[in-house]
């Protein structure tokens, strides 16, 4: 991977030294909540393929996290599906909303605050569907039977799932990384600088856009059905909730939307702000949203690129411009 | 090598072009002129595949392409520069340039890219430069270059001239006439009359969807009406 700068490096090593050293943290907590961001960094990395990479912004990317995790929980509870085939359907069931709802809105020209509020909208009807139907278990969700083991997918060790979601933190930055530098990332960038461009040199946008969604849909199914394995237990709001849709966008916003490293960087950044929040002011549940709000704000306003344009600013290195950025 | 033949196309109920015959030859530089609003740019669209026709044929080297999509044409060698610089202004030249190399093998596009880089040397000295801080003109020649990439057999220029100050404009006339030389041919769409008559071989004279004159470039340069209605001389 090439960095453009000694600031983004920086940055990159911050990130990995904080990430190991919570193998050494005494407190259970730190190990708890990074977990929590990890799976985070996940959906986060789904929206960046389409927000970052593509330019086309949803604010509804619980309508892909939940279809990983209903796909998933109902063929565990419901068929008694093996949870690992249960976990690999999530992710297709994930990309086959994504590309579903893509190649629907896509058909129909939406593009920006459109585009948007369409997602929004799947994401709200999927969750009321979740809410009311005997087969997702309706207002109460759906439970996975307690049964550790590797066999189930269930790790009751911490630090064995926080090492399994490093591992596949990874994977999915290396997809990202592998799509960037391919001729699909190029076109996909393409579509976000100028979309009219794009389709005069031939460039099927519509293809590379529904594309674009399954892939994030994966991202999404995964980070859904990820999810599931970890808390045993869905609702509609926890995974088709605005809530996801929000952790979505606004860590690669904060880190740098269309970067490798920036839904990563954001999603930690902001979870260790807002768990710092919790802890100076217990008694403010939902201040941590206050705070991504504030924080989304000014980065919209003085980081247009995010944390890895920002670092990207120090110390930049020689590198021939025309290589694009980490 | 290009030809149309009876195209009928418009928007939604209002119809644009009345039933155009054109034909590009291999080697050829043809100039399609008129002023405002007359359907160039709806011609140029239903031959990169951007407007289907309501009646007529479009065939390039013998294929129909009436029902093909853009990317199958730019793919079978006609590349479309459309008009008003699309650019990708926050990419650099060199990032532009290989989005222009569609469907091409690794190995043909550097080989492209030298090739351009010969063409427009302007843009060789500024590979890094981020498109958008490029001069009107120099956008365009990116647009141009970027068009090249494709490895076209015929490549459609929509008005390259436009908003070009007059020195930049010979420049613009004398690069076609190098692509073309280059062995690429060109359907250059035009209201420079004088400068396109200049460069090209024959040319159509198009008013509301129909052509009115047509023919050799020199003998319509002679052509008391055209000279009044467009030279206004
Ligand atoms: N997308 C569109 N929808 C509806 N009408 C259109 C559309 N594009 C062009 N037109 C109309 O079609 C007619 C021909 O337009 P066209 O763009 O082909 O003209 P042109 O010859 O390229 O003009 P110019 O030299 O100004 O670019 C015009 O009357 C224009 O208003
Ligand atoms: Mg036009």
């Amino acid at each position: 991977m090439k960095f453009n700068s000694v600031g983004q490096i920086a940055l990159v090593v911050a990130v990995c030294a904080y990430l190991l050293s919570v193998y050494f943290m005494a407190s259970p907590v730190w190990m708890g909540f990074t977990i929590n961001a990890l799976i985070v960094a996940v959906i986060a990395q789904s929206w960046n393929i389409t927000g970052g990479f593509g330019g086309m912004s949803s604010f509804g990317h619980a309508a892909l996290y939940g279809t990983g995790a209903y796909a998933s929980a109902i063929l565990q509870v419901q068929y008694g599906v093996n949870p690992w085939l249960a976990f690999a359907i999530g992710i297709v069931a994930g990309a086959a909303m994504g590309g579903f709802i893509g190649a629907l809105a896509f058909r129909y020209g939406l593009k920006g605050s459109y585009f948007a509020l369409v997602t929004l909208a799947f994401a709200e009807v999927l969750r009321i569907c979740a809410s009311s139907f005997d087969i997702t278990g309706g207002g109460s969700g759906l439970q996975l039977k307690l049964e550790p083991g590797i066999a189930n997918l269930q790790f009751p060790d911490r630090t064995v799932v926080y090492t399994l979601l490093l591992v596949v933190v990874a994977l999915v930055m290396l997809v990202t990384y592998m799509i960037k530098k391919s001729r699909f990332g190029a076109y996909l960038v393409a579509v976000r600088e100028n979309e009219d461009a794009a389709r005069a040199l031939g460039i099927d946008t519509y293809k590379i856009k529904v594309q674009a969604m399954v892939i994030s849909g994966a991202f999404g199914g995964l980070a859904g059905a990820l999810y599931l394995q970890l808390w045993l237990f869905i609702d509609s709001t926890v995974v088709y909730g605005s809530a996801v849709s929000i952790e979505a966008l606004i860590g690669p916003i904060i880190g740098g939307a269309g970067t490798v490293w920036g839904p990563l960087i954001g999603t930690l950044g902001l979870h260790l702000l807002g768990e710092g929040a919790k802890h100076l002011l217990p008694n403010a549940p939902g201040l941590n949203f206050v705070l991504y709000a504030i924080v989304l704000i000014c980065a919209v306003r003085f980081l247009p690129r995010g944390l890895m344009g920002l670092a990207a600013l120090i110390g930049t290195l020689k590198t021939r411009k025309d290589e694009d950025h980490a | 090598m290009l030809k149309l033949s009876g195209i009928k196309a418009g928007y939604g109920s209002m119809s644009v072009l009345q039933g155009l015959d054109l034909h590009v030859d291999k080697g050829e530089i043809v100039a399609l002129l008129g002023s405002n609003g007359v359907g160039k740019t709806t011609l140029n669209n239903v031959i990169s595949g951007f407007i289907r026709p309501t009646a007529g044929t479009v065939t390039f080297k013998g294929d129909v392409l009436n029902n093909r999509k853009p990317s199958e044409i730019v793919a079978m060698g006609v590349a479309h520069v459309p008009e008003g610089r699309k650019i990708f202004p926050n990419l650099s030249i060199s990032e532009n340039l290989k989005l222009g190399a569609f469907r091409r093998a690794s190995s043909n596009i550097s080989q492209n890219f030298d090739r351009v880089c010969t063409i427009f040397p302007r843009l060789k000295e500024r590979l890094s430069q981020l498109a958008g801080t490029l001069s009107g003109g120099e956008q365009q020649m990116l647009a141009i270059g970027r068009g090249m990439m494709s490895e076209p057999e015929l490549l459609i220029l929509d008005e390259p001239s436009l908003g070009l100050s007059p020195i930049m404009v010979e420049e613009m006339f004398d690069l076609i006439t190098k692509i073309n030389a280059d062995g690429v041919s060109v359907l250059l769409v035009e209201q420079n009359v004088m400068q396109s008559l200049g460069v090209a071989q024959r040319a159509y004279v198009i008013e509301q969807g129909r052509f009115v004159m047509q023919g050799e470039a020199a003998t319509l340069l002679a052509d008391p009406q055209l000279r009044q209605a467009y030279l206004g001389m």
